[in-house]
């Protein structure tokens, strides 16, 4: 266990000073700057002598090999920059947002975990039902609805029509608001476990030692309880794993639609304004996320596939 | 949407309009639930920090400047002054300012609070935006460049008198009236967490900040307006996103929401969505900044005349802005006071452009680079509805398709040969026309590289005459004479489209920026269902 966490912990390093470097060029090389682009539709004006001041005050007037070294060394201490828009910590900012993305996050892996693999169940354990029909059909839905379109009719139905829950915002942080967001976050990734789930538990059903199982008169519960669903789950895991450490990066469209004070509409903002610390931080953020869902992932098949601690 | 007599019916009916809610009697208390659109989150609370519409909205609720603009008027206002004096020589102004404005701390505003923010947003090492503002006083450049720590122009002459002297003959409302040179206590910005927990002079107390999210606000009690405001709570809410705003309005979440063209058509069609509905030029002209020194063709007037006939903007307007704008006539918007009421706007005529660019020496026309955004009213699809029309009189237009952030960028480096954007062209009239003045470089707002002495002269004079009315009659003539010369394609000037539900009363159709509304004035009545 400790030898794998050690190897993976190792790999992300030089995976975050890559994503650093990457996103330090890409936005070096962009045309428009944080400056320009304050002129917002031409709603705002800044005069050329306030722009001169703020590209100095910002170091936007730095050599690039000059800013990168200076981001890298603070980065390591922690100190993420600041915001050129809103001239506080990045870091701060960042507290700020991690909790409601998380939450939003945590909620949509929710759904997806407890509608996909129930309904990926119920689908292989039952082939060629109105459930497995259902089912698979609505899976293939899922993974072709767009999140917008999907949120929309949510606010649409539950919100305009039946008036059962609020159609945006964040309001106190409970989970009247959380819950159309989660779902149109959730559908793609329920979608895609519902038919991985299906697929894996279909395999399984057909292996020779179910099959051994079988012949040996255990009950058909028992068969699915100790064989099927124990080894279905490794397939169903990686899934997991990797549906749930990219959600918070795919959350940037729900959270701008449903006014949602996430990581990811802090990100789109940033981005469109070209407000770099922030969007380095942003992205800081949801990678070093994606990479502990990763390691915790491999953690998990140490403990439910014996075989791999063993390898 | 014709002629010039639609504009001003749409005028009266906004009037009269509000001359209906000034009858009523507003009603204490309620919350009023408005909407930030122009971004997902706040840039910054601390209002010396951000020049931006969006985070303006909330400012007008914590904060006050020295002057406001006044809706019903159509003129910018004293607000934390009671009365002004101006020397013989049209610098130095003498301000009373209010002895009952209250700090949400309690503290009372005095002089010293204006000096204070005013020498603080000059902070050279800081580059606050509003520092072009300030910089017309006297002594602040000094400031801002380091070589001075007080600002000369301005004198505290008691605690509520305060004396500046500006550089040149302009009206100071025009250059105090922003969000960004609000008035700010001292002890509060010090304390270092200012836009985390803002302390302002508005008629409203910070109350929350979810980032994201929303801001709200609750009532001060001590305002200095009698009986104002109103309201018990304002909160703004962040929503970027039009369909959701849309979603939200209607299921009565919220009680403004800004109309985009095509929800601007469908709640004009809708009977009762129809009743809540504020429109108003605001001061952006939509045009196609014309490079004149780019290509050859655009140095000749008569070229540039002749794509102001060639375009069918009327068209345009209607079909593709869904009416959702008005047709510019000239530059200034009409809200201007040297706007030009007999001007306009150059009719849709494909022969007279073939025939001035046959003149110009252009008979089969030329082709030209035309820099565009993806902007729905101004940016690809206007583009693309303008290039057939062009190319009917042998003017072949190639879009080039960049983003909104770097518009700006490409007009001050002037690498551009022409560039569809919107413009801020008030409520300073002078300082609008300014971007077309020879000595006003390509970074500042010379976007077209303007160059006629006949234009200069009259800014000059303008500039130079203290009679108010005589200097805006120079600068409509300065405007007509742009008009004349088109250094741009003149489309458009924005129609600000707020809709609000029925409930809401005092709601003003500011043209500056209609989604900054000023809330004491606001009321909702009992059928209000926030709580």
């Amino acid at each position: 266990m400790l030898l794998v966490l050690g190897r993976r912990l190792a790999n992300v390093i030089p995976t975050l000073l890559a994503v650093i470097a990457l996103v330090f060029l890409l936005f070096s090389v962009l045309p428009g700057s944080f400056i320009s682009g304050m002129n917002e539709d031409g709603r705002s004006t800044i005069d050329p002598a306030v722009m001169e001041r703020m590209r100095k005050e910002m170091g936007l007037d730095d050599p690039l090999l000059e800013r990168f070294g200076k981001y890298v060394a603070a980065t390591v201490t922690g100190d993420l920059g600041t915001s050129f828009r809103t001239r506080e910590p990045v870091t701060k900012m960042l507290s700020n947002r991690i909790w409601p993305s998380l939450k939003l996050v945590l909620a949509a892996m929710t759904f997806a975990i407890a509608v996909g693999v129930t309904l990926g169940f119920l689908a292989a354990l039952r082939p060629g039902s109105w459930i497995d029909t259902a089912s698979m059909v609505g899976a293939i839905s899922g993974l072709s609805l767009s999140q917008f379109w999907f949120g929309l009719m949510l606010m649409y139905l539950f919100a305009l029509k039946l008036q059962w829950l609020p159609s945006f915002g964040y309001g106190d942080g409970g989970l009247r608001h959380l819950i159309l967001p989660a779902i149109a976050l959730g559908v793609g990734p329920m979608a895609l476990l519902a038919r991985t789930t299906r697929a894996a538990v279909l395999d399984v059903l057909n292996a020779d030692f179910v099959r051994t199982a079988r012949s040996k008169g255990m009950s058909e519960r028992r068969v699915v309880e100790w064989h099927v669903l124990r080894n279905a789950l490794v397939l169903v895991i990686t899934i997991v794993g990797l549906q749930f450490g990219s959600l918070m990066g795919q959350a940037v469209v729900v959270e701008k639609l449903f006014a949602w004070p996430g990581v990811g509409s802090l990100m789109v903002d940033s981005v469109f304004q070209r407000d770099m610390p922030t969007v380095q931080g942003c992205i800081l953020m949801i990678v070093l996320f994606f990479l502990a869902i990763n390691t915790l992932v491999d953690l998990a098949y140490v403990v439910i596939d014996p075989r791999i601690r063993y390898q | 949407m014709k002629s010039w007599s639609w504009l001003a019916g749409a005028a009266l009916a906004v009037l009269a309009f509000g001359t209906a809610e000034a009858q009523e009697t507003p009603r204490k208390g309620g919350v009023l639930r408005m909407t930030a659109p122009y971004a997902a989150s706040f840039g910054s609370l601390d209002p010396h920090v951000t020049p931006r519409a969006q985070d303006d909205i909330v400012n007008k609720a914590i904060h006050r400047t020295l002057y406001n603009w006044d809706t019903k008027e159509g003129k910018l206002v004293l607000e934390l002054a009671k009365s002004v004096s101006v020397s013989a020589d049209g610098l130095t102004y003498t301000y009373k300012l209010r002895d009952d404005a209250l700090f949400h701390n309690g503290r009372k505003m005095t002089a010293d609070d204006i000096i204070w923010s005013f020498t603080r947003i000059m902070d050279g090492s800081k580059g606050y935006p509003a520092a072009r503002y300030v910089r017309v006083i006297k002594g602040a450049v000094d400031v801002e460049k380091g070589q001075a720590k007080e600002i000369s122009g301005l004198k505290k002459i008691d605690d509520f008198t305060l004396e500046m002297t500006i550089t040149d003959r302009v009206d100071p409302g025009y250059y105090f009236f922003a969000g960004s040179t609000a008035i700010l206590p001292k002890e509060e910005v010090e304390k270092g967490n200012f836009a985390s927990n803002p302390v302002g002079l508005g008629p409203f107390k910070f109350k929350e900040h979810i980032p994201g999210s929303r801001v709200s606000t609750e009532r001060f009690d001590k305002f200095y307006k009698a009986g104002k405001p109103y309201l018990d709570r304002v909160d703004v809410m962040i929503m970027a996103e039009a369909a959701a705003r849309d979603v939200a309005f209607r299921n009565k979440e919220i009680d403004t929401s800004i109309l985009g063209p095509a929800q601007y058509v469908a709640y004009r069609a809708d009977p009762q969505l129809s009743k809540g509905i504020l429109e108003v030029a605001e001061m952006f002209t939509r045009s196609m900044h014309i490079n004149l020194s780019s290509i050859k063709p655009f140095q000749d007037k008569r070229v540039r005349q002749a794509i102001n006939y060639a375009i069918d903007s009327n068209l345009i307007i209607s079909r593709l802005v869904k009416d959702k704008a008005y047709r510019a006539t000239s530059w200034l918007p009409p809200s201007a006071a040297a706007f030009d009421k007999t001007m306009k706007a150059y009719p849709f005529d494909p022969e007279k452009a073939k025939k001035l660019l046959a003149e110009a020496g252009y008979p089969n026309g030329f082709e030209f680079e035309w820099t565009t955004s993806q902007n729905e009213s101004w940016g690809l699809p206007i583009v693309e509805a303008v290039i057939p029309m062009l190319a009917k009189v042998g003017i072949k237009a190639k879009p080039k398709l960049v983003e909104v952030t770097v518009l700006t960028e490409l007009l001050m480096k002037g690498e551009h040969q022409s560039l569809i954007a919107s413009s801020l062209t008030g409520p300073d009239s002078l300082a609008t026309l300014r971007c077309y003045y020879s000595k006003t470089p390509r970074t500042a707002c010379n976007y077209t590289g303007f160059n006629n002495p006949e234009f200069d002269k009259l800014l000059d004079d303008a500039a130079q005459e203290g009679d108010m009315a005589k200097r805006e009659e120079l600068l409509k003539k300065a405007n007509n004479l742009l008009y004349e010369e088109a250094p741009v394609w003149f489309f458009n000037y924005n129609k600000a489209v707020l809709a609000y539900q029925p409930w809401v009363h005092g709601l003003q159709a500011n043209p500056t920026e209609i989604t900054h509304q000023y809330p004491e004035d606001i009321w909702v009545d009992a059928k209000s269902p926030a709580k």
